[in-house]
């Protein structure tokens, strides 16, 4: 404590400089030796990444897991839905994590689940970049009553509950998207993933539009930007070409501390029963599985403990790789 | 008077959020009888479609639903007949809030010192301790840790009681599951706000003015520190009153919880548009609280 308080500048001249925005950045020279002309400010960012331990540690056990999990399947001596006799099976060496009340081996379905998992907080963090940065751009941008009036639309959905909005919207959409799914001959069974990315993706862009917009508010009276326009760019081709670049950073920023936010609302909505259904699994619907067994007489703790630490162990290597972006990027707030 | 305004702007707001859930509700495929166990004859289902006025067209549901909600009532509950969404409200409400308050009270009780000495320590043991714990909690939901604390305390060890709510001890377990999540949020915003605090301008002033350390850091350095806090405090209790439901499942407490997954299932349209409706309601009005609570505790903030 003393430290801090007593020597006042010796703490400012330790700590990296905040500044307002990466586009920020490029203004403010001579700070630190990292800081070279000749580097853009991807490459600056990627420089302070590197160095960022927990961060690089936390984006090696993704891949890792992603690896895992999408390789371990074709080579494991069980599938997912393989019922058999061998119920409860505490972990062994043939089956590793144990065995549910199906007798099914319990790693394989969190590999498959885990892929379900990953897929809709990828995807669900996609459609919310999507609609995020185009409705924040084209605000930002248009400006005036445009502007406003889009903004307060977002200020309504930041006053409805996110999960019960994304629940209703899903038992909503749903019977009438496996309607349409059907008559043009795909698997009605992919419905339901289609909808939860959806209606995840919906209720999470909210915060990105915000962030875009004020990124964009202050990009577009500058000098490049009106340059261009001098020339005869029209607004497409100038949000295209000089303002989303330059928003990219806070925006991939975003969209990592999203992923663990929609993982998290989808293992909410699984477990509830409202995400994905059975026979395919999520870590939601595991744990779901596992609490269901939770009995006075026998603990099963496999089912429960494995799903658990695979599901928190990810969001923590999503926290710490989101987290060390944000710092590579010098962006500011958000949590 | 911008008090005034922002509660003016609450009321075409929740209109807004009525029609939308309305809409959403009613267009979804599926009556509310189309599960009833016995499947009900087509003249019975035809009455109670009738009696339920679920046959009229949609703005003709919609203005008598808002007239009714005028004078407090959200009609009957679909499925649930004899009782109205009201009953059930009052009956379950109560016990979600509770939960939900003490939650909120965990969280801030044990997230703002983590967050408060994390600051403090700066760069060393504190610090990395502090964080390490805040980031791991944020990891944590109650999905996770409500199974864990029963299987551990209630199960194996017998220390406190595995369901239900009827005691005190019987609320020690859902709190810590359901505010463990939010503690790791308040921390790590309160560790944001005190390290950009104690390094604002009017610090150095107080402490050039010859102000003592401590009365630097919790009079002054805490009262600024702790508005990210306060402006989160509104969506965390709406949170915490939704991310109740998987606690309430797991401890298997009457809460509201149920009601509304079970209202999804059936289509109980009366019950989610109810329901909907009041999460929306305490959500506006906790953004207002928080809103007034941070013109208090921020002499800079001046609503115009």
């Amino acid at each position: 404590m003393s430290e801090l308080v007593e020597n006042p500048e010796s703490k400012a001249e330790s700590r990296e400089p905040k500044v307002e925005s990466p586009i920020a950045t490029t203004q403010t020279v001579s700070r630190s030796s990292t800081l070279d002309s000749r580097q853009s400010p991807g490459q600056r960012a990627w420089r302070r990444f590197r160095r960022n331990r927990l961060a690089v540690g936390g984006a090696i056990f993704l891949i890792f897991i992603l690896l895992f999990v999408l390789i371990y399947p074709f080579f494991s001596p069980f599938q997912p839905d393989q019922l058999s006799d061998a119920q409860f099976q505490p972990p062994s060496s043939t089956h590793w994590f144990g065995t549910d009340v199906h007798g099914r081996d319990l790693l394989v379905r969190l590999c498959y689940g885990a892929q379900i998992s990953l897929l809709v907080g990828t995807v669900g963090a996609l459609v919310s970049l999507i609609i995020g940065v185009l409705w924040g751009a084209i605000a930002g941008y248009a400006g005036g009553r445009l502007d406003s009036a889009m903004m307060r639309f977002v200020d309504v959905l930041y006053s409805m509950p996110a999960v019960i909005f994304a629940i209703v919207l899903m038992t909503a959409v749903e019977p009438w998207l496996k309607g349409w799914f059907a008559t043009i001959g795909l698997p009605v069974k992919i419905a339901r993933l289609v909808v939860l990315f959806a209606a995840l993706g919906s209720v999470s862009w909210l915060t990105m539009a915000r962030i875009v917009r004020g990124q964009v508010l202050s990009l577009r009276t500058r000098p490049f930007v009106e340059a261009s326009r001098v020339l005869g760019a029209g607004p497409m081709r100038i949000l295209a070409r000089h303002i989303i670049p330059n928003v990219l950073g806070v925006v991939i920023v975003y969209l990592t501390l999203t992923v663990p936010a929609i993982i998290l609302y989808e293992s909410f909505l699984s477990f509830l029963g409202l995400g994905v259904q059975p026979p395919m699994a999520s870590w939601g619907s595991l744990i779901a599985e596992g609490v269901g067994q939770i009995n006075p007489i026998r603990i099963y703790w496999w089912l429960i403990l494995f799903p658990s630490a695979v599901l928190v162990s990810t969001l923590l290597a999503l926290n710490y790789l989101g987290d060390g972006l944000r710092d590579a990027w010098d962006v500011k707030g958000g949590s | 008077m911008y008090f005034l305004k922002r509660l003016a702007f609450t009321i075409p707001l929740l209109l807004v959020i009525s029609v939308l859930t309305f809409a959403l509700v009613r267009c979804a495929p599926g009556g509310p009888f189309d599960r009833e166990r016995a499947p009900a004859s087509p003249q019975i289902e035809k009455r109670l479609n009738e009696k339920y006025h679920l046959n009229d067209p949609f703005w003709k549901q919609y203005t008598r639903y808002l007239g009714n909600l005028l004078h407090g009532d959200l009609g009957p509950s679909l499925k649930y007949r004899s009782h109205s969404v009201n009953d059930i409200i009052a009956q379950a409400l109560p016990v979600s809030m509770l939960l939900g308050f003490l939650a909120f009270g965990f969280a801030l009780g044990t997230g703002l010192p983590v967050g408060f000495f994390s600051a403090v320590g700066r760069g060393r043991l504190p610090d990395y301790l502090g964080s390490f714990v805040a980031l791991l909690a944020v990891c944590i939901p109650g999905l996770v840790l409500a199974p864990m604390l029963l299987t551990l305390f209630a199960i194996k060890w017998h220390l406190l009681p595995v369901a239900l709510w009827e005691s005190p001890m019987h609320a020690i377990l859902p709190t810590i599951a359901l505010g463990l999540f939010f503690s790791g949020k308040v921390a790590r915003l309160m560790r944001e706000g005190m390290l950009n605090t104690m390094q604002s301008e009017f610090i150095t002033t107080a402490r050039a003015k010859g102000l003592s350390e401590n009365a630097l850091m919790f009079r002054h350095g805490f009262r600024m520190a702790v508005l990210p806090v306060i402006s989160y405090a509104g969506p965390m209790l709406a949170d915490l009153l939704t991310g109740s439901f998987v606690v309430e499942n797991i401890f298997q407490i009457p809460g509201i919880g149920v009601f509304f997954v079970n209202s999804m299932a059936n289509r109980d349209q009366t019950m989610t548009m109810g329901l909907v409706l009041l999460y929306a309601v305490l959500l506006v009005m906790l953004n207002l609280i928080v809103d007034f609570a941070y013109a208090v505790l921020d002499p800079r903030v001046k609503y115009e």
